[in-house]
């Protein structure tokens, strides 16, 4: 559970491009939680709530981007999707697999004024 | 603060001194200095969104082309940018100082720090040494390494879950640098939050007791996947338990196929030999990859092990 921890990352990289591009305040947060990220994203919800209090981006509406699970399976040579970690190749059924997508823990874009 | 999960942030000290004026948000951070993401290319406010915020503190931000206030701002970064900005920079301290940093991460119990006092014992003089101990509250854990002679700075997180980068940095600063030897971290006891950070480790090193379920490698996948070796521990304990091991390592190679794995006894000292060999390889190797202008400067590249 370590969301409020990433809140407050979320709001540092706001605050830092507030001071660089002179805005005052955000919207909108666009952020990319993939589905292996080990994030929950109602968890990071409330977070980024809590710690926007008083900031910049109090208010701002959150908006998560969840991209899928995608892993390269060696022994097929082929990307297969990852619906979580430990799950199996749909192909081979093995578990030589390297997550190659969902792993994302980004922002992405900012609306801001 | 966090009433979701109990985290939360603002208590954190080491060996019992607070450190936190940080997660205010309203100080500056001293190291947000110019890492190269200022390609944010505004987007045209052309879609048109009509925001009446009648908020009078914008006004001063001069708007040249005096459109709609509101525009779109990419910045495609890392949310853990900072943690990775203060991990870089241990990374770089510890590699000029030769020195082969391990993250040991668990569940609490697991048997961290009694590890950690057998495998002091058993190193030997040859390996300069320092230890940074994580937890919630007290100061027991550095008082036991602290025993063992070896240094050890105690880091209490308050009501923080894991440790990050800032504050190991910070922990390191009170500590003689162990150089051309090892720095051991003890993690928070937590399975969870610590994958996700790195402190600039060399490698995460995952402790499970057979104690615990043979499935957790399935149940806390992201600590399984991060760590590149496992210790599973307690091992003596085995024949009064009905823990499958086997089992139990598929389970760690489900979700990370390149997984080491060692079975190792505190108690029986089961284990050690491998454990001891595969630190020493990594002392071994972090020397020889310690620039040769700072190792001409330190004058401790001594004592081989």
């Amino acid at each position: 559970m370590h969301e409020m921890s990433l809140a407050e990352g979320v709001l540092q990289v706001i605050e830092q491009q507030a001071r660089q591009q002179a805005f005052a305040r955000v919207l909108s947060v666009r952020l990319e939680i993939g589905r292996l990220a080990g994030v929950e994203v109602e968890a990071m919800r409330f977070c980024f709530d809590a710690v926007t209090r008083d900031s910049v981006a109090q208010g701002a509406t959150l908006i998560i981007d969840e991209p899928e699970g995608q892993a390269w399976c060696m022994p097929c040579g082929r990307s297969v999707p990852l619906p979580e970690r430990g799950s199996a190749c749909p192909h081979c059924g093995g578990w030589q697999l390297q997550p190659t997508g969902g792993t994302e823990l980004r922002i992405t874009e900012l609306e801001v004024e | 603060m966090c009433s979701v999960c109990g985290c939360g942030h603002g208590e954190t000290r080491i060996d019992g001194v607070s450190i936190d004026a940080s997660h205010d948000h309203d100080h500056d951070h001293g190291h947000d200095h110019g890492h190269g993401h200022d390609h944010a290319h505004c987007h045209d406010p052309a879609h048109g969104h009509d925001h009446d915020h009648a908020h009078a503190h914008h006004a001063h931000h001069a708007h040249a082309d005096g459109l709609s206030p509101s525009r779109m701002v990419r910045i495609e970064q890392d949310i853990l940018a900072l943690n990775n900005q203060h991990a870089a920079a241990n990374r770089a301290r510890w590699r000029n100082a030769g020195v082969f940093a391990v993250n040991l991460v668990s569940s609490p119990g697991s048997g961290k720090t009694t590890w950690l006092v057998e495998t002091i014992g058993r190193l030997g003089e040859g390996v300069p040494l320092a230890v940074i101990e994580g937890d919630q509250q007290t100061s027991h854990d550095a008082e036991r390494i602290r025993a063992t002679g070896a240094r050890a700075v105690q880091i209490n997180t308050g009501k923080g879950c894991h440790l990050d980068a800032a504050m190991v940095g910070r922990a390191a600063d009170g500590l003689p640098l162990p150089d051309g030897g090892l720095l051991l971290i003890e993690n928070v006891g937590n399975l969870v939050c610590p994958a996700e950070f790195d402190l600039g480790e060399a490698h995460k090193v995952v402790l499970l007791s057979v104690t615990e379920g043979e499935d957790k490698p399935l149940k806390y996948p992201q600590m399984f996947a991060a760590a590149d070796l496992m210790l599973l521990t307690k091992t003596d304990l085995l024949p009064y338990l009905s823990f499958d091991v086997a089992r139990c390592l598929a389970a760690a190679r489900r979700v990370n196929p390149a997984i080491e794995v060692m079975q190792v006894s505190s108690t029986s000292g089961a284990g050690f030999e491998p454990w001891l060999g595969w630190l020493r390889r990594g002392v071994q190797r972090a020397r020889s990859l310690r620039p040769v202008a700072a190792a001409a400067v330190a004058p401790q590249a001594a004592g081989h092990a």
